[in-house]
């Protein structure tokens, strides 16, 4: 605003000398002026609310480590923490492996090309609740895959899959493929074609050229696709809690249960731990292949 | 000629794990049409009852009503707000930059659980708990990062000659920012208001906490009801969803790629 009412009293004398002292003045301050609304509103609604709950896991009630060092000798947590870490390992390993061959396929495509794109974007953008009630309702008692199973004669009663682990990684992967899918198609399509003819005519194999040629070329956008899913599936809360078990329990889910019990300082620390988790990785992550926040900005559905 | 080659192996593959993704959403319509009162598959026969009862609810209408007016809301504040952060980031020395874009973009790092609660925990000192105002304002923080990237990305393609050349043949800065740098933006804003929208109205965690009983949102409606029962309206609630964020999506992904 104060840039606009400066040039408006220039603008009425003669235009050129009387703007460019004032434009001269406000020059170095203008960037400041601009960042000052949107800084002020993330400190204020984002990351001073963070921060405060955060800060309770080491102020409750004076300065103190306590709660930390509880951690060490807490099974709940231990469990947990363990079962977070291992679900995460194994949905990204599950992307990854299913993933692979549909970003060769997306790449590879010409004419079906938009209807593969259409398929990996349609689930991606439908919201985390949409896709993990649709996974209820295929995997429920009485859902699409027991009835199917049922009627082919494969089973004689329905078998519980809902409400176990395996619905949460099978519904996780589900919802995390597009995440390893895009970063991968987006490097196997900056491949240089002349690599690929130069290698079938040096008489490599498919197989061969795939194996020394395209894979190690593809390998920035496997690792781009598995820091994603590796730190988006840590946070996971709305999936475990809906289709799992209620023994796998999530770091988010018992964060949130700590929330209820009004136990802050214990949710605090819980956060803690999520959080530098995650910094960590994408930390290592950044120092091994170059990459860090960067990846985060393809998150954008 | 078939360059990238992949054997008949990794088609087959492929095209069954595109069935994969898909097969839930595409199970999610079919049954929304379902006449029968409880969820079976396939369904017995077709009709439009789920909707009805959809559209005869009066708590249903009222959620989705809030999800839409809030998701208005936040992208009015994070696509201004976003906007300006945008250009300050391009004109602000290396080292400020580098802090300014990790408090705005932080939000895709950080877990929701965290974000979630530390909202809680400071909005509910002031009563912004059961307030739609308490949602809006921990939405929009969550929506700048989309509006962030990308306007920034449509301002690294803009040639910093046509802003001066309007300086120097005399329009005052915020002059030009309106007929020039705003309108060879647009693109890139548009898109960043479309992301804001859709993480508005999807959002459930910060909901679950924010919401209380006074600002429930369509999310937090069906989480409710998932807890108890899932009975079809819920299919029929998410397939107008998944309509409402295929098209703004789809917008969306025209937009970016012409830009």
């Amino acid at each position: 605003m104060s840039d606009a009412s400066l040039s408006d009293a220039g603008a009425a004398s003669p235009p050129l000398a009387a703007t460019r002292p004032a434009r001269l003045r406000l020059g170095p301050l203008a960037p400041w002026l601009l960042a000052l609304p949107p800084v002020a509103f993330m400190l204020a609604f984002y990351a001073l609310p963070v921060l405060g709950m955060l800060s309770r896991a080491v102020l409750d009630p004076g300065w103190t480590l306590v709660h930390f060092q509880a951690l060490g000798d807490d099974p709940v947590f231990q469990r947990v923490l363990w079962n977070t870490l291992y679900l995460a390992v194994l949905v990204t390993l599950g992307t990854l492996l299913l993933g692979y061959p549909v970003a060769l396929l997306l790449v590879r495509a010409r004419r079906m090309a938009p209807l593969i794109l259409l398929l990996i974007l349609l689930p991606f953008w439908t919201s985390v609740l949409v896709r993990s009630y649709a996974w209820m309702v295929l995997l429920g008692r009485h859902g699409l895959v027991n009835e199917a199973m049922l009627a082919l004669g494969l089973l004689d009663r329905p078998l519980r899959i809902l409400n176990t682990p395996l619905a949460t990684q099978i519904a996780m992967i589900h919802i995390l493929l597009p995440y390893m899918i895009l970063p991968i198609a987006n490097t196997l399509r900056q491949i240089d074609h002349s690599l690929l003819r130069a290698a079938a005519g040096l008489g490599a194999s498919p197989w061969s050229t795939f194996r020394q040629v395209v894979l190690p070329l593809s390998l920035p956008g496997v690792a781009a696709g598995t820091l994603l899913v590796f730190v988006l599936s840590l946070g996971f809360y709305i999936t475990p809690a809906l289709v799992g078990g209620p023994r796998d329990t999530t770091l988010s889910m018992l964060i949130s249960q700590q929330v209820d019990q009004l136990n802050w300082a214990y949710a605090a620390c819980l956060s803690a731990v999520l959080l530098a988790t995650a910094l960590v990785i994408i930390g290592v992550f950044a120092k091994i292949c170059g990459l860090g926040g960067g990846a985060f900005r393809m998150s954008a559905r | 000629m078939r360059l990238l080659t992949g054997g008949l192996f990794s088609g087959t593959l492929g095209w069954l794990v595109l069935l994969f993704l898909a097969a839930p959403i595409l199970l999610v319509t079919v049954v929304s049409f379902s006449s029968a009162a409880y969820l079976t598959f396939p369904p017995p026969a077709l009709g439009l009852r789920w909707y009805r009862a959809f559209l005869g609810s009066d708590s249903w209408l009222a959620a989705s009503w809030l999800s839409l007016w809030v998701a208005t809301v936040v992208v009015v504040i994070s696509t201004s707000l976003g906007t300006l952060a945008a250009l300050a980031l391009a004109r602000l020395p290396k080292a400020a930059r580098g802090v300014v874009t990790g408090l705005i973009l932080s939000p895709m790092i950080v877990p929701s659980i965290v974000i979630a609660i530390g909202v809680y925990y400071a909005f509910a000192r002031y009563g912004l708990v059961g307030s739609p105002i308490g949602l809006i304002l921990a939405h929009a923080c969550l929506a700048m990062p989309f509006v962030v990237t990308s306007v920034t990305a449509s301002l690294s393609g803009l040639d910093p000659r046509l802003e001066q050349a309007a300086l120097s043949l005399g329009a005052t800065p915020w002059g030009s920012f309106w007929q020039v740098t705003l309108p060879l933006i647009r693109p890139g804003v548009i898109v960043g208001a479309l992301f804001a929208f859709i993480t508005s109205f999807d959002e459930l965690l910060v909901a679950l906490f924010l919401s209380g009983t006074g600002a429930v949102t369509l999310p937090r409606r069906m989480w409710d009801d998932l807890r108890f029962a899932i009975d079809p309206t819920i299919a029929a609630v998410s397939t107008l969803t998944i309509l409402l964020t295929a098209v703004l999506m789809g917008c969306a992904h025209r937009l970016r790629r012409k830009g």
